[in-house]
Order: structure tokens, then sequence, then C-alpha cells
């Protein structure tokens, strides 16, 4: 297959950035296209910029796993800049990977990772630009298979007409699966067409074939049935879990880029899962159970991916890192090792507690103090036991000056805006909280010129947890609480400058809540709104609220529902919901009672939290049972050898 | 209070220099893309560098002006500080091995003498540069050069930090001639030029603008320009000379 480089390099000193474009990487892999009814290639997108895409921890995990296979091939492709794009219409370029720039279209699979449905416009330009038809049913075996993953993945409905397969959960086992149903299918000599290798892929349950399903609406424009269209293809699709981490240390050689990338630096998954039970986030509720990596694993990929990158900062991720059960000995043995080696390390420190500033403290040993986040998520104690968030504001208080107290100069406080039952009075408490934190701040740290930003975020509702019933708060009243929080932070003298706020207007929040909990009539929104030029949905700059609402009206017209019913509309007990043919593992019932259980603390009453399971008994989501998988967590008991990194 | 005492540095031992090379795909690497990727290859092959004092140290490696994104180069020049005394050839090996294809170290030298910002920067410094047009013969580029040269001032202008300036190119020009080379078949005019420096720097897509100016020259390509060399300039001779000797 020849590189299209040669007719790219011509278009490159036309746009912005042109070094996204060439490849190049360390680390990165060029296979020989090889004999084409052995080898199965993929085509792995994230669908945002290159900026983005390229740290994605999903993406390089599957292309190394990819590449370690024989006969497999995987190259990555990323959204292109609307300079590019149109260069590429001009001169006929088709979409094309940045290792081997080699053509889209020619791969037998397209995987794209969505972490975001803001993505989706992203997905439809590739495709475009791919020369692959827009919709699964005018595709046919010349063109990739085009299969969706990534969070977002756990409602594909809207989606449902642009791809061929979704898959939902852990990726590292399964595209090895479907690489192998495609083998034997490519080997046979390609029978029974595209249909025949779908239904393969279908059959055993762990892929989601769209249009093998039908989805049948009721006169109130409700949902009413999603049902098989095909002997063989089950009721339901269940999710993927990897049981052992350890077995899975990717990525081992992490993409080094020359463009300079959103993250900067060596991401470790120190575990999967979180089972703290917040009721808004949906990562926390679709990656259950908590699976750990141990502190040995840990400790040899940090060491082994730092020689292969060169790069100077390590992250260590997970949904909420200093949960690990040995987090002190991990916090501890890397500062220790890597002493004096200007490698900094770092933790997305969001759990309120003094254990994370002990922990932040340990990190940051040898560098500088400059700002620790935590994330309250609700203003008043109300709303964080409506949220189950179990922080009072006492902890609050307490954890912060102990911050300042330890000369940590910057606090950020993360919190959500139009949570379910919220009131202005809930958000102005967000004023109050950050004022106190200032005020004992200053009197911990014994110095005035500490700062405090609050960061605030609409909320979006999200399939697979307890808020998936919920009403959206409509952006007018979004902002509108915004802008009192603004102005209450702005009106005293002795904290204005002390505290910072961050926010977004309400209208993003819209569009997410729309794709988020669509259903396949979406579809036809998303392609017009693409059509008349919604690209990068999740930048600002790109980004047309109007553009949006435009193509819904026109989309959504004669069907009788519209954006305010997909989104502000709040769900009753028996609505068939888009994704319930989905198996996340989570007990519907059991999410429902969460929800009500939320509104019952909204109104007063005594309401138990939802405790950890880690820690303390099953609160019966229904996660271990049905996917026959298990938490799995330390301590090992084990620590790290003291290496002798460069100096 | 409770804060930590950064950790000290080491002191500087060694210093480095270095020619390294911007080809192929390379070329669209930015100035920042590069020092990026110089900091993680030294990381890589081990070299011991040396950190500046502080909160937050960072490795002491002295830039000079590099070419701009999109241009080539088989000359670019930068030093580094080290803490521990290295073998200059093993340096090169390894750090050419720790860089992506197309970013090359071409030599390792320790440095000695004049900096390398004195010996690179100012008008008694030059750059002998290539441009290749891909899509033009070599009449037509010739005619456009003779025009150019034919002026005694030709002034482009250039937006700098401090505002907008003019530069004399024609000033700048010590040398140019055209031939042609062929390439992939057909034939492709190459331009040759030195071009002495100065504060801003005379740039290829400067001369490329001149050109279009004084003869209306259009290349429908893209065309490529490379650095060849650059140090110190021999008035005489009009030869630029290797600023690692």
């Amino acid at each position: 297959m020849d590189s299209l480089f040669p007719r790219l390099e011509p278009l490159l000193p036309r746009v912005t950035k042109p070094v996204q474009y060439v490849g190049g990487e360390l680390n990165s892999v060029i296979k020989p296209w090889g004999d084409d009814a052995a080898t199965v290639r993929w085509a792995l997108m994230y669908p945002d910029a290159y900026e983005v895409g390229l740290p994605n921890q999903g993406v390089q995990i599957l292309y190394e796993v990819l590449n370690g296979q024989h006969d497999t091939l995987a190259e990555r492709t990323y959204a292109v800049w609307p300079d590019l794009e149109a260069l590429m219409r001009e001169h006929a370029v088709p979409q094309f990977t940045v290792d081997a720039h080699r053509p889209v279209g020619a791969f037998d699979l397209l995987g794209v990772s969505f972490s975001t449905e803001l993505g989706y416009t992203n997905l439809l330009t590739a495709l475009d630009l791919a020369g692959i038809p827009l919709h699964s049913r005018d595709r046919d075996t010349s063109h990739p298979i085009v299969v969706a993953g990534g969070h977002a993945a756990f409602n594909p409905e809207p989606i449902a007409e642009f791809v061929d397969a979704a898959v939902l959960g852990d990726g590292e086992q399964i595209v090895t699966a479907i690489t192998d149903v495609v083998r034997g299918w490519k080997r046979e000599g390609r029978p029974g067409g595209r249909d025949e290798v779908l239904a393969r892929l279908a059959a055993g349950g762990g892929v989601y074939v769209p249009r093998f399903y039908d989805a049948a609406y009721a006169s109130d424009g409700r949902l009413a049935t999603v049902t098989a269209n095909r002997p063989g293809v089950p009721a339901r699709v269940h999710k993927h879990t990897v049981a052992d981490l350890d077995a899975w240390p990717y990525p081992a050689k992490p993409l080094v880029p020359l463009a300079e990338t959103v993250h900067e630096r060596y991401s470790v998954e120190i575990f999967r899962g979180c089972t703290r039970g917040c009721r808004f986030c949906q990562a926390g509720m679709i990656t259950r159970p908590v699976r750990e990596r141990s502190i040995t694993t840990v400790g040899a990929m940090v060491d082994a991916g730092l020689k292969a990158s060169g790069l100077a900062e390590v992250g260590l991720l997970s949904l909420s890192s200093a949960d690990h059960s040995e987090i002190g000995e991990i916090a501890t043995d890397l500062a220790d090792r890597y002493e004096g080696t200007n490698t900094s390390l770092s933790l997305p420190s969001t759990r309120v507690d003094a254990f994370n500033v002990t922990l932040a403290n340990e990190l940051a040993r040898n560098g500088r103090r400059s700002g620790l986040t935590f994330a309250p998520e609700g203003g008043s104690e109300r709303m964080r036991k409506v949220i189950n968030k179990m922080v009072t504001e006492d902890d609050l208080i307490q954890t912060v000056a102990t911050a300042y107290a330890n000369g940590w100069r910057h606090v950020k406080l993360y919190f959500m805006c139009g949570l379910p039952t919220e009131t202005d009075s809930d958000v102005l408490q967000i004023a109050e909280l950050a004022k106190e934190v200032i005020r004992t701040g200053r009197e911990a740290a014994g110095r005035r010129d500490i700062r405090c930003t609050v960061s605030i975020g609409g909320f979006v509702p999200k399939p697979h947890t307890p808020f998936q019933w919920a009403g959206q708060l409509d952006h007018a009243s979004t902002d509108a609480r915004l802008f009192t929080l603004r102005d209450e932070l702005r009106r005293d003298r002795n904290y204005a400058k002390a505290i910072g706020l961050r926010y977004h207007d309400g209208r993003p929040g819209i569009v997410e809540g729309l794709l988020s909990r669509g259903d396949r009539r979406i579809g036809a929104v998303i392609e017009r709104a693409w059509r008349d030029g919604a690209r990068f949905d999740g930048w600002s700059e790109h980004f047309s609220f109007e553009q949006w609402m435009e193509a819904a009206d026109r989309a959504l017209a004669g069907t009788g529902v519209d954006v305010d019913w997909y989104t502000t509309r709040e769900r009753t007990h028996d609505e068939v919901l888009p994704w319930d043919h989905l198996d996340s593992g989570l007990d519907k019932q059991w999410l429902w009672d969460d929800w009500q259980d939320a509104l019952d603390a909204a109104s007063g009453e005594a309401v138990d939290d939802v405790e950890d399971c880690r820690w303390n008994a099953c609160y019966f989501c229904g996660v271990c049972p049905s996917l026959s998988s298990s938490i799995e967590i330390g301590p090992t008991g084990r620590r790290l050898l003291p290496l002798e990194p460069v100096r | 209070m409770n804060r930590a005492a950064p950790h000290p540095q080491r002191p500087i031992v060694q210093r480095l220099r270095m020619r390294y090379a911007k080809r192929g795909r390379m070329r669209f690497a930015s100035v920042r893309d590069f020092q990026r990727s110089l900091e993680r290859a030294l990381r890589r092959a081990e070299v011991p560098m040396a950190f500046s004092q502080g909160f937050s140290p960072h490795p002491k490696i002295s830039y000079v002006p590099a070419v701009q994104t999109g241009v080539a180069s088989e000359a670019e020049y930068v030093e580094i500080a080290l803490q521990d005394r290295r073998d200059p050839a093993e340096v090169r090996a390894a750090l050419d091995e720790a860089l992506p294809d197309g970013l090359d170290v071409v030599a390792v030298v320790e440095a000695s003498g004049a900096s390398l910002g004195e010996r690179l920067s100012g008008s008694t410094a030059a750059s002998r540069w290539q441009i290749s047009f891909t899509s033009l013969g070599s009449e037509v580029v010739a005619s456009a050069v003779e025009a150019l040269l034919a002026r005694d001032t030709l002034l482009v202008p250039r937006t700098t930090k401090s505002g907008r300036t003019e530069l004399d190119l024609r000033a700048a020009l010590v040398d140019a001639h055209v031939h042609d080379e062929p390439v992939n078949g057909s034939s492709c005019a190459i331009l040759h030029m030195v071009v002495r420096h100065g504060t801003p720097s005379v740039r290829p897509d400067d001369v490329l603008a001149g050109l279009r100016d004084v003869a209306g020259l259009a290349p429908p390509l893209p065309p490529v320009a490379t650095r060849l060399a650059q140090g110190p300039l021999e008035e005489e001779t009009g030869t630029v000379l290797d600023p690692l000797s």
C-alpha cells in the first residue's frame, strides 16, 4: 500500500502545526502491509485533534496490543483541522494514518475511541475523507468495518447508522478476538459479505452490531422496544472486563510525539474502576469492579516507560488514585527512587482528606508545591448528600487548611452546576465555601498571598448512572446560576482577588446531553449538523450551538420529540432507555433505587450513604455477579526496589 | 511553614557543542518541538545534563536561532552543559540513536573559544542555502534571481516581537546562482545562495517573497529550502566556515 505522504507533503507548508501530520513518533511502529488474506489491519482513530488524541491511553494500549500480534498491524489516525480538511478535499487526498500514511479506507477495521460524544462529527469527517460511506448499510466488503469503543460507546444509539459495531468496556482482549474473527472470514474468501462477518462478531454477545436490532417507538414518542432482527443475535450485549491488570502492562513503550500535546508525561493506570458510588459519575459506574495494578508492576512500568520515552514526568492515573491500597508505599518508593533526578511525579488529587495532602507532599518532595486539586463537586451539604459525595464542610476546610499549612500556595476546587434538585442557594454556597477556604487558609499559612480557584462545569446526566433518569438543567438557568455565583465571588473585596472562577456556559452541555442520552433518531441530527459544518464540537472556537439547534429542529421535525424532550425531561421508571439492551453489569433496579435515595436525600429524609464496597459490605450494584468479575485489590505487602536511575 | 528546600544541582563540568540536521518530514518540527525532543533524547541516551537551580530546574542547553518550521537543515547547532564528563563521539552516537529518524546528530565536539552565539550571529556570519523548485525549470528561476541581483536594495517586511521592520534582502545576499538537477525523471531548478546573518536574519521565505516581488516568480508547488551550512563568513571568498573548528 503506497504512502500518501508525497501527496500530503506539498499541503503541509500551508497548514497550522504541520508536524502533527507527519508521524515518526518515538516508539511508533510501521509493519509491512502483508499478505491480503492473512493480515488483519486496524486503523485506530481518536476523533479529536492530534494534540488531544495522541496521549490517549486507550488508543496507545490497543496500538501496542495489536502490533504485538503476528499478521496484525495497527496504525493511528486523528481528526484533521479544518485548514487541512479543505486542502485534502481540494487535492483529493484521503484520510491517512500518521504512521505509514496509508489510506484509512484500505484497512480492514477502523476502531474509533470515543471518550466524549463531542467527537461524533469528527468521525463523519474522517469517514467522508476516507471515502467510506457514512452509513453502515451503504458499505460493502471493500470498506473497513467501523467499530466504536470508549465510554461514549455505552450508548452508541445516536451513531448507530454510522458505525458497524460497538464494543463496551476494556478493549485489551476483545480487539484480539475481533481480529481473529475477521482473519478467519478473510481467509475463507469473505463468504457472505459484510453481513456474515458482522454476524460472526455479534454471535457471542460481546460485539454490538446496531443494524441487527430494530428500534420501535410508541405514539408518545418514547422508545417502545429494541429487538434483534436476525437469528443468532443475542438480546443483550455485555461489556468486557479485563481481570488481571498486571497481565496487561500497557503502554509499555509510550508514544512520544514531536508535537506539543495536552499531556507531556508517562501515565500509568494504577487501577481501573471506582466503587465510591458518586451518582453523577458515568466513568465510576461503567468501569466496575475495581482492579488494582500491583505496586511492583506499577514500579516496573514507570522504570521501563521513562527509559523508553525520556519523559520527565510520571502521572499515576485512575478515577481516584489516593484509593489504591498501597498508594502510600507507591508514592514513597517512587519519590525515593527518583530523588535528585529532576523527574516529577503527580497524581490527580481529587479526594478530599488529609491523607491526600500527605501523598501530594511526598510526590512533590523535591519540587515546587504549586497547586492541589480537590473535588467536592457539590457546594452545599445537601447537594453532596444527593450525589453521594461524602465530604462534610469541616472535612473540606480542614483538608485545605492542611494543604496551605504545608506550603501549597494554590488550591483548585471542582464543582458541578445543574445537579438534580439543585437551587440557586446550593450554588451560592460554593462562594461561602471558597471564602471560608481562603480565610482558614490565610490563618494556617500565616500569609495572605494564597489562592483558590473554583472550577465549575454544567452537569450532564449520563447513561448507566443513577442520574440517567434526571432532567438536565436548561442552559439559560445554568448560565444564570453561574453568573449569580460569579457576582457573589466578586462582591467581597477581602476575597475577590484570592478566589478565581473558571466556568463554561451551559450551551455545549445541552448538545452533549442530547448526544449522551439520545436514541437512533439523533443520528439524523448529527448528520445534519455535520453537513452544516459542525466540527470539533469540544472546542469553543469551533462549536456552534445555533447550528446544532437548527439541525435538531430540522432533523427531528415530525417525530414529536425535540431537544428539550431528550435533555431537560425527567424519565419515568417504566421508560425503555435507548441503552437498556447494552449490559454494563449494573442492575437497572439498583440504579433506580439509588436515584430514589438521591431524591429522598434531597428532600431531607435520612438516607444511608452508599459506602465504598472495597472496605464495606456489597451494596448489590449487580456488576460482579452478572459479569463474573470481582474486586481485585491489595495490599500485596511488597515494596519497590531502590533502582539506580539516571542522574 | 514546612517547605522542602529544593534539591541542589551539581555543577557544570563539561560543555558539548552539537551540530544536527533536520531532514525530510522532520523539517515540519518547530523550534519548540525540537527542544522538547532533544531534552527527552538526552534522558533516553543517559547524557548527564546539568540543570538550573531552583524550584523548577530545567536542563542547561543553549540554543542559537534555528530554521523556521518547514525548512530543512544540515547545519543547526546547540550547546549542552553536563554535570559529568562524557566522550563527545559516544554522546553523538547515543543522542542520534535516541532522536527520531530525520533529527540526526552530525557532530559533537567539546566547547572551546568563542561562543556559538558569537560565531553564528551578526553580520560576520552567514548561511549557505539551497532552495529546490520541484515544479520549475532553471531558466525561469535564474532570470528571477538575475532581476533580484540587479537591484541595489530590496526591502522585505518582517514582523518581530518589537513590531514591524524591514530587512534589506539584497544587501544580505552574498552570492546566488541557479542550476538544474534531475528529480523523479524531470528537471528541477535549484537555487544556491549565501546569505549574511543579521538581527533578524533574512530567511528563505524572504528570498521567495523577493523573487515574487521583482519577477513575479510564483511556484505552483511550495519550494523546499534547506540550510546546508552556517558559520563565520570568509569575506574574500564568500566561504561559510565551520563553527565547530
